[in-house]
């Protein structure tokens, strides 16, 4: 039996039934600034531990842009966007689509597998004579689809995410090697080699933009890509229906379903989204290979796709999340790696120190410190 | 009103001669809200005591300084004749008091032995005895009358043989007093009587117990002596044979018997022509809910009233769509109506507060305009982008009608005072323009000055035309705020009042008897619902 009239010892979650202090907001004006004016001004407002907490990945990456600048060699504009940058892509997008899901409360660790199934499907549709656009598609729809049974198996069946993905990150897998058999004379499991320009073009070529001093600027297409997912899912989040409901379904679930939210609605979506931005990013790695590898592609991506979240201050538990935060955590976690393995650092130190730096992150983002 | 008279006697005693438990002059704070004040407990030997109150009267207070789940601030605790201050629930237990709860905090998935010994296991050679540790729950059972298979796991049984299990175990540890915390809550008919039963032997055997309940027919068939409490007080302590039911509501509730309300009743137009907008027929979502029955008409107030665990919020949650509805229909604006969830009841125009703001209202994380159009967002949205134009200008609009101190619109909820939460929460549904508002405890917990202005609202509301189902644990607030008023107990209407009917006297009554009278009769039967 539900008992929401239960009594409730005044240290306990409710303190309903008591007399709440007076607001701590009262009286204070707005003022009739602009958005800017108001913004720099809540900024100034906020202890220096809070900014810490929300742009402390910022920092960190600003702080590793200069030392780079300083201190290694043939470090340019240009070298930052076409190798550190360009590698933090997979992980970026990935991430981006995770915290959509990790905005609803949940958590999806299928994402490496989708990845895989969906190269796997890619690459089996163009090599079986599909066209590149048309087999890019369907993967990305089967990758859809992967999200689909995530959102199915939490909103529907209230498995929770942790374990209703955990479904896909095993089972998916195994999917993705089986798919190799169905390529003429490959067994399962085999690496699937292609050659194909569409592919080639999202994972490895670069557009140049002419500069005013008349140079060249190549920028990876990888790299296009990211901006374009991140401005558009940014653009959602922010302004749209969807990105409200979404946001107030991790905030309170009770209290959105009783505003009239399709709580379950909303969970699925945000599941085949990330899905989706998975399946695009197992592609644009197949693309970057000329290959799919089942047995590797992806593999602990979510991993590192939930510690760029994580690292950009969102909070696991829901209702809270920022896509250039995640952005910006994904990059720095990369140029962290990509500036200690430039200096000499063995790859395993490199590892430790990014164990580390997640470790400093979530330490500055613990609760009760804030506020 | 008070009668503590109990706690004056017997006090000096050493041992045999005193109460079982003393608790005495137990002051509590929270961040220095006060949750106890001088409040007292008395347990006898042999006894069985009721202990009563409404939500945050500080019966869970009381128990959790018992039982050394909070340190208490001041006031002394004499347990068996030995001053006790116990640190933690597991030493409370091992000192002799354990508790059960409602839901049984056990291992399901271990067997109702391992359960029962969990912790103090028998052992030989340093390996686990199971015969020993069969033997003795089979044993502790038996003093119950209870005869299972010990060696299943205990969730394979229902909650009433669960609850056993923990009273078995409580016994293993020799408890001299047990703490029932609304045990009956989730029992069907005949398991509340086994209990009993239960309870009976455990007084034979010594054992003295604390019964936590909001069924009053329970606490006459079973205990022996109530303490009530309120606003973290002790408001009686008496023979459970002393006290009439209606006196039992009226202390629990605060009231005095003789004053009349009357006259600080709104004028209330009483609107009684028109068609229902709102009729509900016998619905029932068990086992909250009973064939309940009520209907609202446009420009009406109707108050639904009943003590703590009647249904209400239940009854409301079911029309709303919120929870399933079992039997019966609903009936909006003349059509059979069927929600199966709080979106289609909001299609159909109507709005719902919940009782809980921290838990089904607010969205702590979102500011003020996030949290208002959040039912309004359908309508806000073209092509799927929310229209920023609109938005702002309903938010200021509400801001400004319902006077919510806030720094604006972009502030954040979770820092506004409790009764502008509130104030946003209203907007919410206000903005949607509704025909049928259901509010569940509209002005708990916020301030006196919010209160009334939530209070004049809804009737302005009424008189525009809203219709309104009010519920609430104030009496006040019904006498003054209601133009007609349903009164549930124990799941079903038991009573309808209307303009002059509606006195602190006749709700009272109805919330303690109902009119389809039960009769109290205190040693047998009982639980008569």
């Amino acid at each position: 039996m539900s008992t929401p009239t239960r009594d409730r010892g005044p240290g306990g979650t409710s303190t309903a039934s008591l007399p709440t202090s007076a607001g701590s907001a009262e009286g204070r004006e707005g003022g009739p600034r602009g958005r800017l004016g108001r913004r720099l001004d809540g900024l100034r407002q906020t202890s220096p531990w809070v900014l810490l907490q929300r742009y402390g990945a910022l920092l960190a990456l600003v702080v590793l842009l200069v030392y780079n600048a300083v201190a290694t060699e043939n470090f340019t504009l240009e070298n930052f966007v076409n190798t550190p940058l360009r590698q933090a892509v997979p992980v970026a997008v990935v991430a981006i689509g995770m915290a959509l899901v990790i905005g609803t409360g949940g958590i999806d660790l299928s994402v490496g597998s989708v990845m895989a199934i969906a190269a796997q499907v890619g690459v089996i549709l163009l090599l079986a004579g599909v066209p590149a656009l048309a087999a890019m598609a369907l993967a990305v729809l089967v990758g859809g689809l992967c999200g689909a049974f995530n959102g199915a198996l939490v909103s529907r069946f209230g498995i929770q995410p942790i374990i209703a993905t955990l479904v896909l990150f095993i089972g998916g897998r195994g999917i993705a090697k089986v798919l190799s058999s169905l390529a003429q004379g490959k067994p399962s499991g085999a690496l699937l080699n292609f050659r194909d320009g569409t592919f080639s073009f999202l994972g490895l070529s670069k557009m140049r933009f002419f500069t005013p001093g008349g140079g060249v600027f190549a920028i990876p297409v990888q790299v296009l890509l990211l901006a374009v997912v991140a401005v558009v899912v940014a653009f959602v989040v922010r302004r749209a229906s969807f990105g409200r409901y979404l946001l107030a379904t991790g905030g309170n679930e009770q209290a959105s379903r009783l505003s009239g939210i399709a709580v379950g609605r909303v969970k699925v979506l945000a599941y085949v989204t990330c899905s989706g931005l998975a399946a695009l990013t197992g592609l644009v790695m197949a693309g970057n290979n000329s290959a799919s590898a089942p047995a590797t592609l992806g593999l602990n991506m979510e991993l590192d796709a939930i510690a760029a979240v994580a690292v950009a201050g969102t909070p696991l538990t829901g209702g809270r999340i920022t896509i250039w935060g995640t952005v910006v955590g994904a990059v720095m976690l990369q140029l962290l790696r990509f500036t200690l393995i430039s200096h000499g650092a063995p790859q395993q130190v490199a590892q430790m120190v990014q164990g580390l730096v997640i470790v400093a992150a979530l330490c500055i983002q613990r609760p009760g410190r804030s506020r | 009103m008070s009668q503590t008279a109990a706690s004056d006697d017997g006090d000096g005693a050493v041992d045999g001669a005193g109460p079982l438990l003393a608790m005495r002059h137990i002051d509590k704070s929270f961040s220095g809200i006060p949750a106890l004040v001088d409040a007292h407990l008395d347990v006898g030997h042999h006894e069985v005591r009721a202990l009563i109150g409404e939500n945050g009267a500080g019966k869970s207070t009381m128990i959790k300084v018992l039982t050394g789940v909070y340190r208490r601030d001041g006031g002394e605790i004499t347990f068996a004749g030995q001053p006790a201050s116990f640190s933690s629930p597991s030493q409370a237990q091992r000192g002799g008091i354990a508790t059960i709860f409602q839901e049984v905090n056990l291992v399901p998935h271990r067997s109702v032995a391992e359960n029962i010994s969990l912790g103090q296991e028998p052992k030989r050679f340093g390996l686990l005895n199971w015969s020993a540790m069969n033997a003795r729950a089979r044993q502790l059972l038996g003093r119950l009358e209870i005869d299972i298979d010990v060696t299943r796991p205990l969730r394979d049984y229902p909650i009433a043989t669960q609850q056993m299990t923990a009273i078995a175990r409580a016994l293993s540890f020799d408890a001299r007093l047990v703490i029932m915390d609304e045990p009956t809550s989730s029992l069907a008919e005949q398991e509340v009587q086994t209990l009993f039963t239960v309870i009976r032997r455990l007084k034979q055997d010594g054992v003295s117990i604390v019964f936590v309940s909001h069924r009053l027919d329970e606490l006459y068939a079973v205990c022996d002596k109530i303490t009530v409490m309120r606003d973290g007080r002790t408001v009686l302590d008496a023979a459970m044979s002393d006290v009439s039911r209606y006196q039992l509501v009226s202390t629990m509730l605060g009231r005095e018997l003789t004053v009349s309300e009357r006259e600080l009743r709104h004028v209330a137009a009483v609107h009684t022509q028109g068609d229902s907008l709102l009729s509900v027929e016998q619905i029932s979502n068990e086992p909250a809910v009973l064939d309940v029955s009520l209907d609202v008409r446009a420009g009406e107030v109707v108050g639904m009233a009943g003590l703590l665990g009647s249904g209400r919020s239940e009854t409301a949650r079911a029309i709303f769509g919120a929870d399933p509805v079992g039997r019966g229909q609903v009936v909006m604006a003349g059509e059979a109506v069927r929600f199966g969830s709080p979106r289609d009841a909001i299609r159909k125009k109507i709005g719902f507060l919940s009782e809980d703001r921290k838990l089904e209202g607010i969205i702590p994380d979102m500011t003020v305009r996030e949290n208002m159009t959040l039912a309004l967002l359908p309508h806000l949205t073209r092509h799927g982008i929310v229209s920023t134009k609109a938005q702002q200008e309903i938010v200021e609009r509400f801001i400004k009608r319902l006077g919510i101190k806030t720094a604006g619109p972009d502030q954040l909820i979770r820092e506004l005072s409790g009764g502008n939460q509130q104030k946003v929460l209203l907007a919410r549904w206000l903005c949607t323009n509704p025909e049928l508002l259901i509010l569940d405890e509209p002005t708990r917990g916020i301030d006196v000055g919010a209160k009334q202005e939530i209070q004049e609202l809804v009737r302005e509301l009424a008189d525009e035309g809203l219709a309104v189902l009010l519920i609430s644990s104030e009496i006040e607030e019904i006498i003054t705020g209601a133009d007609r008023v349903v009164v549930l107990r124990d799941g079903r209407d038991v009573a309808r009042l209307r303009g002059e009917e509606i006195t602190a006297d006749a709700l009272m009554a109805a919330m303690a008897e109902g009119s389809a009278t039960v009769v109290a009769e205190p040693p047998a039967g009982g639980g008569d619902r």
